[in-house]
This record gives structure tokens, sequence and C-alpha cells, in this order.
């Protein structure tokens, strides 16, 4: 269980990036957070990741309080991060290093094999494109089969069909070992596509100001009503936490165009 | 039977192909020739027909003469060994210490707030200016030769050191982080891979400066060297020996830079940078 009590962070600058930010995230859940540029989503991921610190409250996973990076705890960010001087092999294998050879060999093989790269593992990652790249980035995550994945905007680089493809991919994935997955994303049907709670944030400082459960069954179908329902909602809340215009619950007074331009 | 001759002409065409192009391979570099050597092949025959006497400045066939006659005596492999030890020795302390201190300073941004300044201060003096303190201190024999070299090579390892280490990305360090790598673990597989194609430039250019200061060095005084030929073709008037070791130089120059870019080579495959692949 990973759970956020109270958590804030001010950042050298003065800023308040984050304020009272509570969340529990069940063994297996992926939540999704959405929310404007700005309002802290990034913030949050590092701290639950351990990489920075908050100023107040405390990320907690299963009672120990994380106040840096954890082993169970894995992260992909927006870029994939691949280090240049490592084959793709090398890359996937990096957390693994305390591992025999035989073992890391055979793991690396696997993560590789399941994300399709498998006759990948000797180039360079000069010689991936985009989405190759975040594919062996999400596989160095998986790799040491972390209980927690966060994931920053892990897809907004890539193209629409790419991007489609790889979330799928992801859920597959997923399934594999069912980690908990935290996935920040501006895009709306990312999030309902992945998530069984989508979390909604509002800026200045960011809070969590909604939460909404898309209760829909899995494998999502991208056409479906209740789909475009849970999207709608996801829409009206992001729309009110901006305060603009009051919309209904269900959000069928909202224009769909004038929602999607704002972030 | 019909598709015989279809392969062969394929072949054929691929071979045409590529054939111009080794040719082009081989062609380029020699292009770089074209002018040095028509020049030697001018003044040669300008000091044939006798338009010049080729005292102060001696035909190629002169040099050559010089410097096999060197060659035979093993006089030359005697200063060239003496002045490729001196470099040698210098380059290595130039080295130790300016990779030291340069990743200190890099790594730990308070020791770079202290030593830094110092020795941008010491950068600015002209290293040349060290050669009458360094005697004073270090006698006029080898110890101040490769002191004085050792200066000149550390200051483009240290600033290259510590630039590359001070900007590495933190992107980069922050994936060592979340795999909880230890202080050394981090520096042995993020930070040093992540500065080596630095490093080699900065290797590369302390090189250079290093075989600069030995000419210094060797002038200040030496009883053999490359340097010694020098002055000592300078003071007995001989041109060709003057030209023989300058050659003797560039030789040794460009054998040992490539030499370092030869052995850094296995380990930058991975770079891909604009001319990386040239
Ligand atoms: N290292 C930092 N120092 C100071 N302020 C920061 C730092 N990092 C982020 N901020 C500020 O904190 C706020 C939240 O930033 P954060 O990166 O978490 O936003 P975000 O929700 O991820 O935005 P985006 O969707 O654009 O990625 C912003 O106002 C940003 O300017
Ligand atoms: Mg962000």
């Amino acid at each position: 269980m990973l759970s956020l009590h109270g958590v804030g962070k001010t950042y050298a600058t003065g800023l308040r990036a984050l304020d009272g930010v509570a969340l529990a995230v069940a063994p297996g859940e992926i939540v999704a957070v959405v929310g404007g540029s700005g309002c802290g989503k990034s913030t949050l991921l590092r701290l639950v990741s351990g990489l920075d610190r908050p100023t107040d409250g405390e990320v907690v996973l299963d009672g120990t309080a994380i106040t840096a990076p954890h082993e169970r705890i894995g992260i992909v960010f927006q870029e994939p991060r691949l280090l240049p001087w490592l084959t793709v092999a090398g890359n996937v294998g990096f957390g693994l290093a305390d591992r025999s050879r035989a073992e890391r060999a055979e793991r690396v093989a696997q993560a590789l094999d399941r994300v399709g790269l498998a006759d990948k593992a000797g180039v360079w990652p000069r010689e991936l494109s985009g989405g190759q790249a975040q594919r062996v980035a999400i596989a160095r995550a998986l790799v040491t089969r972390p209980e927690v994945l966060l994931l920053d905007e892990p897809f907004s680089a890539l193209d629409a069909f790419t991007r489609i493809d790889l979330q799928d991919h992801l859920l597959d994935l997923w399934a594999d070992f069912k980690p908990t997955l935290l996935v920040v994303t501006h895009d709306v049907d990312e999030a309902i596509v992945l998530a069984d709670r989508v979390t909604v944030m509002r800026p200045h400082p960011g809070r969590i100001y909604e939460t909404i459960e898309t209760d829909l069954p899995r494998p999502r179908d991208r056409q479906s009503a209740a789909y475009d329902f849970a999207k709608r909602r996801v829409l009206a809340a992001l729309d009110r936490s901006l305060d603009r215009k009051a919309v209904t619950d269900d959000g069928r007074t909202m224009s769909e165009a004038g929602a999607a331009l704002w972030w | 039977m019909s598709l015989l001759p279809v392969t062969i002409s394929v072949d054929t065409a691929v071979a045409a192909e590529r054939a111009p192009r080794r040719l082009a391979r081989l062609a380029l570099p020699a292009l770089a020739l074209v002018l040095p050597v028509s020049l030697a092949i001018l003044w040669e025959l300008l000091v044939d027909l006798g338009v010049s006497d080729g005292r102060l400045v001696p035909p190629p066939s002169t040099i050559l003469a010089t410097l096999s006659e060197l060659a035979a005596t093993g006089e030359l492999s005697r200063h060239a060994g003496a002045t490729v030890l001196r470099v040698a020795a210098g380059f290595g302390l130039g080295v130790a210490a300016g990779t030291l201190l340069g990743a200190l300073t890099g790594y730990y941004a308070l020791l770079r707030r202290l030593v830094d300044p110092t020795l941008q201060a010491l950068r600015a003096i002209p290293s040349i200016a060290w050669i009458p303190l360094f005697i004073l201190w270090l006698g006029i024999f080898e110890t101040s030769k490769v002191a004085l070299i050792a200066v000149g090579v550390f200051f483009p390892v240290y600033l290259g050191v510590m630039g590359a280490i001070a900007s590495v990305d933190r992107k980069i360090v922050e994936v060592g982080r979340v795999f909880r790598l230890s202080g050394p673990a981090m520096v042995r597989r993020i930070l040093l891979p992540a500065v080596l194609p630095a490093y080699v430039v900065a290797l590369r250019s302390g090189l250079g400066l290093g075989w600069m200061f030995v000419v210094a060095a060797e002038f200040m005084g030496a009883s053999e060297g490359l340097g010694y030929l020098l002055v000592d073709g300078q003071q007995l008037g001989k041109p060709a020996q003057i030209v023989a070791a300058i050659l003797a130089f560039a030789v040794l120059g460009k054998l040992t830079d490539t030499l370092i870019h030869l052995l850094a080579a296995p380990f930058l495959r991975w770079e891909d940078a604009f001319g990386a692949k040239r």
C-alpha cells in the first residue's frame, strides 16, 4: 500500500508546488494523475520516487517512509534517459548489477522480449526510434520487478498511434505481476484507458481537486459509451479545477473543444 | 539460364559502383599531400637549377640525407628517446594531477569555490614564465624540465575534467540515483563514462601542450633531446638538422596523438555527436 499523508513541497525558490496531498493507492491499482501544466504532477512523482523529499507530510510504502530512492519503487521519466554508452541490453540490465551474470542475461532477454525488442539487444540507444527507446526505459524500470512503478508522461513525446500501442503494451506488462502504477499524463484518453482511478489536480499550490473512479471493464474499448462518459467526467472535473464556467457533472453542457484547449 | 546474366550484371553494377568509392576513400586523404609535396619538389628543382643555393632553406634531399645520417649514427633515436621520456614523465604527472583535482572540484562544488579561483589565476601565468623559478627550485636537470611539461599538461586536463564532470546531465545522474548507486558506483558507472569523450579531448590537448613545453624545457639547457638538436643546429648553422628535428617532432606528436585516439576509440563507439562518425 502506497500512501501519501499531507504531502507538501516548497521549493528553495519559495514556490509552493504541492500542498496537503493525501492519496492511498492499493497494491496493483493503476492511478492516473491529470492536471494543468505546472500544477505539481512531476513534483509529486519525484517525491514518491524519493528523488526529492517533501517539506511537509510523508510518503509511506508498506509502513516505511520514503526519503530516498527505494528498490521497490521504479520510475519512467518523460524522456527515455537511456545511458548512451551502454547497449540496449546494458541499459535494461542496469539495475541488476548485483545479480549473477547468468541471471542478469536471462532477465534482460526476457524483459526485452516482453517489450518486443529482442532483436535490438546489442544496438546503441542512438539507433532506436523514440517509441523503441521509451520501451527500453520501461523494460529497464520493470526488470527489477518494482512494487510501485511511477510514470511521468511516459508517452507524451510520441505520435498518437505509437502512444496507443504503448498504452496497450504497458497494460500487458502490468498484467504480468501487477505492480502499482502511478501515471502522470496530459492525455485524458491515456488516463482513462489505463487507470482504475483518475486524480485531477489543481494548481497554485498543487493539490488534489477530485478523484474519479473510471469503473470500466478491461480491456477497455475506446469506442464504448461508458468510456466516453468517463472521459466527459474527467474533462468536466479538469475544467472545474481551473474555475472555468460551471458544468454539470456528466459534462454534457460543456463544449469538448473548449475543454481540450487549455492544457 | 536466363537468370545468370542478370545476376552477373547486378554484381558488376555493384562492383562498378563500389570501385570509384574505394578510389575516393584513398584519393581524398591523398589530396592533402598535393600542396606540400609539390612545394617540396619545386624547391628541390629550384636548388638543382641553381636559382637558390639552398643554404638557409635546405632542399628536401639534404634534409633526408641529414635525417638518415642522424638515424644511422643512432643520434636520432638517442635524442628522440630523451625527449619522449621527458614528455611521458611530464604528461603522466600532469594528467594524474589534472584528473584528480579536476574530478574533485567538478564533483564537490565547495571545493571548486575554494580551489578553482587560485588555479585559474595560476593558469593566467604564461607557463614559460615558471622556467627561472623551476631552475632555482629544482636544478637545471631533468626534474625542472619534467615539472614544466607537467604544468603545461595539467591545465587543459584539469579544466576539461572539471568542466565535464560539473556538466554531466542531471537527468542521467538521476537514473543512477533511482537505482541507488553508491558514491563510487555512481562515479564508475555514470560519471566516468559520461565524461570520457571530453576527457579524451582534454588528454589530447594536454599532450599537444606537453610537446610544446618539452621544446621550451630543452631550450633551457639540455645535452640531449630533439630540442637540443634545434639549439645545436642554430648555433652551428645547420638548418638541415633543425628541419630534421622539427620533422621528428611532427611525426612523434602526430603518432602519440593518434595513439590516444586509437586507445580511446573502442570506448567511444557509442558516441552520437555531429562529427563522431568522421
Ligand atoms: N526544481 C525546482 N525549483 C523551483 N521550482 C520548481 C522546480 N521544479 C518545479 N518547480 C515549480 O513547481 C511547479 C510544479 O512543477 P511540476 O514540474 O511539478 O509541474 P507539472 O505538473 O509536472 O507540469 P507539466 O505538466 O508542465 O509537466 C511549477 O510552478 C514549477 O515552476
Ligand atoms: Mg511534469
